[in-house]
């Protein structure tokens, strides 16, 4: 008997799981994790945030209660400041680079101080920015994820018209759809990009999908300059036999569905859960299955502990909320009965002299009521089809740009997930402003 | 076990932590607690005339560090507000009950000698050890020409001393202001007036900071702030320099010294004790915690004697006043430089940005292999001990004493001294 059910914690057990995972620092903490940083010179937490904020100067400004000063430091490198705060894996950028690691290995929580920064600023002064005189130029972005909302922020701050197309009924990208619940609680991506577009000068037209009701070429026409930030739209498939049977899910299906359900109460999930994947789509997948009342949740990879992408605080994490990570074993076939899965065949790996998982030819069964698929994520080139054929450059199965993002083709830049690089939602917004430095120094050029 | 017991003046205690007159000597019943605790002696709250004065309320201001409470400490509050007769009866039983223990009572009255010779007895009375006279505070009482008022000015102090030798057999400490040029006068003064001691520093006149949306000093009465007293950690170095003064000075006889001004630590006792003092008083840091401060500060000092071999207290009392010289006495030829261990460095690069930017540009930022260090680049080095001052990290910079070259050179002796004279050659 498969069993997949919704309601299975009391709500109020609910609501505490999907809260806020990593309250915010009160003022006084606040002030005396400030006092942790020692203001470096030349700061190599600096180095480590790919968009480059002045990780000392902001925190000196809390030291000294000039919040809105540290908040605008933040968000004048990062405009998306807010969510990185939450969503940063920080032991892996500024965090890990601290130099209070190399003394203590106990980081300054810069990702904390900079939600306190933020979180007063919106708080506080929900329309921080000011436009430079309108320069009658406009610019198309295609896609309002992370690298478009910040590609078109940065252009409207100088003076750029912008209008966002975005295939989703609501923009945000993995923002509102893919990043754990308890990560950005409260509605907080929707709240962020109101507060980022209160900067004036940017339409969002929802439902308009590049290749469907829109193409390049005439985008490329119609506008003085375009960005791409149209992520990832495409999930890798398992290839085995059983993949159809009800019950087996890609992952980020599943967490887009409980990202835009209020009530999780009425989310069905299977009584024991298997997670395939190494990557932290993995890890948010299985937390959440467990934080939705799921007993038995495991995360089969194919290799071991330290080759799994996601970063060891994440791993760490799943396992703190119950979830069992098993390492060196590959889906073999999936078992069903009646249509509907119930377990997994797993074939045991073992490395091979270049590091490879290599099938040893032992198996074993997970019993599963619920199999989530977490083997990653891939672009998709379709939308960039026009006149018959791919119309830009794509390299290694992303769009391939240069050091400035820009495309192969003329006036279009692109940036985020679809172009190389980590896919992280910082890397994203950098890319987005280098992408709309470029632009405007091309339209002004 | 060291020995801690003290003889101040012909006062002896168990252990050289007095509490300073100030609130946490304000009754008999924190008297007791303190005692309880583990302290040494105390400095009973200030007396004066009856009818007692009146205090504001909202009466302290402070002044934090980096999240860390109370670095300075500044305060509007005056002497007792309690009348003569109760505090009398208290001092007389806690005195009874705690033979073993000081009780020094502090004194201001005006400065008339009636005054001086109707309270003197009134407080010898009591039985308590000794008297110390409050020439100190600066504020609200040496607006009616007491306090402050009477310890800046060297004769006044010299003559309220000498009453009280004349009307009272009870040891006299008097206890210096530092809101004053040069701290001999007041305390030579205290000398020729025949006092036994001398305690300093009370505190120092300040404004602790100002409310930006009142705007008025703080602390703040009714929308209005006065300056006060400053005193905690913040006044040590201030204290250690008025104290070493005094002792180093051959006119002052090795008069007794009560160290007083920031003392939090047994650390902080064994330095002023270093400089020539006899004994500590103690406020801020017990107002800060609470009176169980005592315990370490006994152990510690204590426990630091043992590994010294100090046997007693007067030991190392007074042994680092040969070296307190004028600054035309040290010596120019001596060279220290920077040295950093690169095992130990975190690569915060605040040695490089402060020397590069305010000093002598002594060190490198290099990378080597794309990896930051920081060099000191020797020729360069001064010897300042800034770097070392910022490095964030124990012992990651350190400066090492180079071997003398030439001998001992001082300033008056040095040929860009204008008043040099060379001596002829031969
Ligand atoms: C489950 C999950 C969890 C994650 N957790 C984290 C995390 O904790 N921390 C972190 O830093 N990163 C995390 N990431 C990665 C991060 O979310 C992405 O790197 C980031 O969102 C990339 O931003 P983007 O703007 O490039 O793409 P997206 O956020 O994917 O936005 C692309 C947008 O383009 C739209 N779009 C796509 N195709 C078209 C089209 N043809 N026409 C119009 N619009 C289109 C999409 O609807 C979407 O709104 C996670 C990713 C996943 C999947
Ligand atoms: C609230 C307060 C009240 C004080 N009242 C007196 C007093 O009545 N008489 C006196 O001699 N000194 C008084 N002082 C000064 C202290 O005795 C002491 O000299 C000074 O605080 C420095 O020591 P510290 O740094 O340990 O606090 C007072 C200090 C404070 C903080
Ligand atoms: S502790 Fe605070 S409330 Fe109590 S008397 Fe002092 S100032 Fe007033």
């Amino acid at each position: 008997m498969t069993d997949i059910a919704a309601g299975r914690l009391p709500p109020d057990l609910l609501a505490a799981n999907f809260s806020d995972a990593h309250p915010p620092l009160n003022p006084h903490e606040a002030v005396v994790e400030a006092s942790r940083c020692y203001f470096c010179y030349d700061a190599p937490c600096m180095e480590a945030c790919p968009t480059g904020i002045d990780i000392p100067g902001f925190i000196k400004k809390i030291g000294t209660g000039n919040l809105r000063g540290s908040a605008l430091k933040i968000l004048e490198q990062n405009i998306f400041g807010g969510s990185c705060a939450r969503v940063c894996p920080t032991e892996i950028l500024c965090e890990g680079a601290c130099v209070r690691m190399a003394e203590e290995e106990r980081p300054v929580r810069i990702g904390a101080l900079q939600r306190r920064a933020t979180d007063w600023l919106m708080d506080n002064d929900p329309t921080p920015f000011h436009r430079a005189p309108a320069t009658g130029k406009r610019v198309a972005v295609v896609g309002g994820g992370p690298a478009g909302i910040a590609c078109a922020h940065r252009l409207a701050l100088k003076g750029h018209d912008v209008t966002v197309f975005e295939a989703r009924p609501k923009s945000g990208g993995l923002n509102e759809y893919g990043i754990a619940a308890y990560k950005l609680p409260d509605d907080f991506a929707q709240r962020e990009l109101d507060f980022i577009l209160s900067v004036g000068g940017i339409t969002i037209e929802n439902g308009q999908a590049l290749g469907r009701d829109l193409d390049i070429h005439t985008l490329q026409r119609a506008f003085d300059a375009v960005f791409l930030g149209i992520g990832l739209s495409g999930v890798r498939a398992l290839a085995l036999e059983g993949e159809t049977l009800a019950g087996v899910r890609n992952a980020v299906d599943f967490i887009a569905e409980l990202r835009q359900t209020g009530d999780k109460g009425t989310l069905p999930v299977g009584r024991r859960v298997v997670v395939i994947g190494g990557g932290n789509t993995a890890i948010d997948a299985a937390t959440q299955a467990r934080r939705l009342g799921a007993e038995d949740v495991t995360i089969v990879y194919r290799r071991g502990a330290s080759e799994m992408s996601a970063t060891g605080d994440e791993q760490d994490w799943a396992q703190t909320n119950g979830v069992r990570i098993r390492h060196w074993a590959t889906p073999h076939r999936l078992l069903g009965s009646a249509g509907h899965v119930t377990g997994v065949e797993f074939m045991r790996t073992k490395a091979d002299a270049t590091g490879r998982a290599m099938p040893t030819g032992e198996t074993f069964t997970l019993d599963a009521d619920m199999v989530l698929k977490a083997v990653g994520q891939v672009f998709v080139a379709d939308p960039l089809h026009s006149n018959g054929g791919l119309a830009l450059g794509v390299e290694d199965g992303r769009i391939a740009v240069d050091a400035e993002r820009r495309t192969s083709l003329p006036k279009v830049f692109a940036g985020g997930d679809c172009v190389a690089g980590a896919d992280l939602t910082v890397s994203a917004v950098q890319d987005g402003k280098l992408a709309a430095e470029a632009i405007h120094r091309q339209l002004m050029g | 076990m060291a020995d801690l017991r003290t003889n101040f003046a012909g006062i002896r205690s168990p252990n050289p932590f007095w509490l300073a007159s100030a609130p946490p000597t304000d009754k008999e019943y924190n008297v007791v607690r303190a005692f309880e605790a583990g302290w040494g002696g105390v400095v009973w709250k200030t007396l004066g005339e009856d009818p007692p004065i009146v205090n504001v309320s909202s009466r302290y201001g402070a002044v934090g560090w980096g999240g860390q409470r109370i670095a300075g400490f500044n305060n509007i509050e005056l002497i007792t507000d309690r009348p003569l007769q109760v505090n009398l009866d208290e001092i007389r039983r806690v005195k009874r009950n705690w033979p073993d223990r000081a009780v020094v009572v502090s004194i201001m009255v005006p400065c008339t000698e009636d005054a001086w010779k109707k309270i003197l007895p009134q407080v010898e009375d009591t039985g308590c050890d000794g008297i110390e006279l409050n020439f100190g505070c600066p504020h609200g009482m040496s607006e009616r020409n007491m306090g402050a008022a009477v310890g800046q000015v060297p004769e006044y102090v010299q003559m309220v001393a000498a009453w009280c030798k004349h009307y009272s057999k009870l040891p006299v400490i008097v206890k210096l202001t530092p809101n004053i040029t040069d701290i001999l006068k007041p305390a030579r003064a205290a000398l020729a007036g025949g006092a036994d001691a001398v305690s300093l520093i009370n505190t120092v006149m300040s404004i602790t900071a100002v409310n930006l949306d009142l705007m008025a000093p703080e602390p703040t009465v009714d929308g209005q702030g006065s300056h006060g007293g400053y005193c905690g950690p913040a006044v040590k170095p201030i204290a250690l320099r008025m104290v070493g003064d005094i002792a180093r000075d051959p006119e002052m006889h090795n008069l007794p010294i009560s160290g007083i001004g920031g003392v939090s630590t047994w650390r902080d006792a064994a330095e002023f004790i270093a400089l020539g003092a006899g004994n500590v008083q103690v406020c801020t840091a017990a107002m800060h915690r609470g009176f169980r401060i005592v315990e370490d500060m006994i152990d510690g000092l204590s426990n630091w004697m043992d590994s010294k071999g100090y046997a007693a207290i007067a030991d190392f009392q007074g042994r680092a006043v040969k070296n307190y010289v004028h600054w035309g006495d040290l010596n120019l030829n001596f060279k220290t430089i920077a040295q950093i261990d690169q095992d130990k460095c975190i690569k915060c690069g605040l040695c490089h940005i402060a020397c590069e930017d305010t000093s002598h540009q002594s060190i490198a930022a290099l990378r080597v292999d794309g990896k930051r260090r920081y060099e000191v680049i020797e020729e360069e080095c001064v010897g300042c001990n800034l770097c070392a001052h910022v490095c964030p990290v124990e012992n990651c910079i350190t400066m090492v004493p180079q071997p003398a070259t030439k001998p001992k050179l001082v300033w008056a002796n040095h040929p860009n001294n204008p008043s040099y004279v060379p001596e002829a050659a031969e």
